[in-house]
């Protein structure tokens, strides 16, 4: 049966659309609207701010600084997403064709840590990685077995280990957002390659492809649109981290939410902030449009 | 050692798509799973360990769960989050049903219009409604200092706004499957609107409301981010007194009060598990 027209039912539709649209007008569109109008704004004393219709905001954003901090949180995500793609996918591809008594159990044992909270599952991350955590131990006595090795050899032994500094810098937000991230890729993938027919997997193998060939020609293109859903999924959540950067990062390695977050948290101004959480959302539509650009071009590709 | 040995050579050989028992598959999937469990494994069985690092095995103690129990910030505000998740998950679900039946019952002007707002609270960066709740808040002069848990009412709404879109995703999915024919005859044997409403339509959704239900308390116990922005400093939520205990300094009570939150979570999933079944909570997602 067809859906219904609204005409004709106005008293339940009514008492159905009400709620969910007064809702969502009032906590969030009036919200949202109200930060757009303010990034318009400037401050015009402690706690007033007059919206003026300037642009100095928008264009104090385009200063190096602010640029780069983008750009560098881009690039970040894009490393992020690309990782947790390269070390997802094999996984996906395992719980596909894991025998149906495990199935459930694999996709359990990835949703787990999506369900953990995610202050928890980074300060986890964060005791691993300090400097006599575990993360360090590990290395060291990796280096003492190095220096062990070079002695039996006959070479000077090498000098004590001191830890590393694993935390505080960008190499600690990168593993860190792909510690966080990474349910979030395999989800995607894995429904994408489930609905896959097995069979022209089959036959691809059975008329002499390899399996790194049947991969490549076979599998990524039919599951193209679940690979780009998880790349987005993945890709825009990490565009905006905060929480890993914050507590993970040094001071060289904050992201443009945190910067963000200063400008309201610290720097007491609202107006600049504003602008940078809508460029935010601006960067974000215009990843959503490339890949439902790229959706409509599959979709056509198969016609 | 024959009988295992025939067991052993009983099993048939790898087919090609049995890439789950490729040992370097296997060995893949093994190190994902160490690398994400592994750090909330040490972090659990730290939790017990009678000293103040963190490296070093001491002994086991429960020092450190008394002493989080005994820290009354931490338990307010662990209150202070269950609190907001319950009434969250409340109004999401109720929200999210609506929505969901909305969009899969009718046709009305600007459906697509209102399908990508609703979808907005799920895709616009947790930092950017976090300063659209705190901005708004701030412009309306929302009363501060009420008395509990009335204060907690502008984290509640800020979470309601992103909870409830989900909700709206798993309704609307689950009703997808709805045989709209049992509804119609329901209207033709005479049931109002409402009971058709009641006695068809719930039944069906039940399911749905559940996972929804699931995932919103999760949602609203989880955020941070969102929180951070709307909270004051007498509505401090779990995840933001953890925070700031991170931040200022690592106490093994964090360890202890991490557990008791991990060991939730995992009930809670136990739960859905019991609910929904193994399939069932693979095919939400």
């Amino acid at each position: 049966m067809a859906l219904q027209d609204w005409k004709q039912h106005k008293r339940p539709f009514a008492a159905i659309a009400s709620g969910p649209l007064l809702w969502l007008f009032l906590f969030f569109l009036v919200p949202m609207t109200i930060v757009w109008l303010y990034s318009f704004g400037q401050n015009s004393g402690p706690a007033d701010i007059n919206i003026t219709g300037t642009l100095d905001n928008y264009k104090r954003a385009t200063e190096w600084l602010y640029l780069s901090i983008f750009g560098k949180s881009l690039a970040v995500a894009a490393l992020v997403t690309l990782i947790c793609l390269v070390i997802g996918f094999p996984v996906a591809m395992a719980i596909t064709f894991a025998p149906e008594k495990w199935r459930p159990w694999l996709l359990v044992a990835i949703m787990l840590p999506f369900w953990t909270n995610l202050l928890i599952r980074t300060y986890a991350l964060m005791m691993l990685m300090g400097s006599n955590g575990y993360a360090n131990q590990g290395l060291g006595a990796m280096w003492e077995g190095a220096s062990w090795l070079k002695t039996m050899v006959g070479l000077q032994p090498l000098e004590a280990w001191t830890p590393v500094q694993l935390l505080y810098n960008n190499f600690a937000v990168v593993l860190g957002l792909v510690y966080v991230h990474l349910p979030f890729m395999v989800l995607p993938l894995y429904s994408a390659l489930d609905r896959l027919d097995k069979s022209l997997i089959e036959a691809s193998l059975d008329l002499g492809a390899g399996h790194l060939k049947t991969l490549f020609t076979i599998v990524v293109p039919l599951a193209g649109p679940g690979i780009m859903a998880g790349v987005m999924i993945t890709l825009i959540p990490a565009l905006g981290a905060y929480l890993t950067p914050d507590l993970m990062g040094g001071t060289d390695s904050q992201m443009i939410a945190n910067v963000i977050e200063r400008q309201f948290k610290r720097a007491n101004d609202w107006p600049f902030g504003a602008a940078l959480s809508f460029l935010l959302i601006y960067a974000m539509f215009i990843l959503v449009a490339l890949q439902s650009l790229r959706g409509d071009r599959t979709k056509t590709g198969e016609r | 050692m024959a009988q295992f040995h025939r067991q052993l050579f009983k099993r048939p050989p790898i087919a090609p798509l049995d890439y789950t028992r490729k040992a370097w598959m296997r060995l893949w999937v093994g190190a994902t799973l160490l690398f994400l469990y592994a750090p909330l494994l040490v972090l659990m069985v730290f939790s017990f360990n009678d000293s103040k690092r963190n490296a070093v095995w001491k002994g086991f103690t429960f020092k450190y769960y008394e002493k989080a129990f005994a820290n009354s910030s931490l338990v307010d505000a662990m209150v202070n989050s269950l609190t907001i998740a319950l009434f969250a998950t409340i109004v999401s679900v109720v929200l999210g049903a609506l929505a969901g039946v909305l969009l899969w019952r009718f046709r009305f002007p600007f459906k697509s219009a209102v399908e990508g707002v609703m979808s907005l609270p799920i895709i616009v960066p947790e930092i950017c409604l976090g300063v659209a709740m705190l901005i708004f808040f701030a412009k309306i002069d929302w009363p501060t200092g009420m008395p509990w848990p009335l204060n907690l009412s502008a984290i509640t709404i800020a979470h309601i706004t992103f909870c409830f879109p989900f909700v709206a995703m798993v309704v609307r999915s689950r009703m997808a499957s709805f045989n709209r024919e049992q509804e119609e005859a329901a209207k033709d044997l005479g049931a109002s609107e409402w009971q058709t409403f009641r006695d068809i339509l719930l039944p069906h959704m039940k399911p749905g409301l559940i996972a929804g239900a699931l995932l919103a308390f999760t949602l609203s116990l989880d955020d941070f981010v969102i929180t951070f922005f709307t909270s004051g400093p007498d509505t401090v939520t779990f995840p933001v007194k953890v925070y700031s205990m991170v931040r200022f300094s690592v106490t093994p009570e964090v360890n202890a009060a991490s557990t008791i939150l991990i060991l939730l979570t995992i009930a809670l999933t136990a739960l859905a598990l019991k609910v929904q079944g193994v399939k069932g909570i693979a095919e939400t997602h």
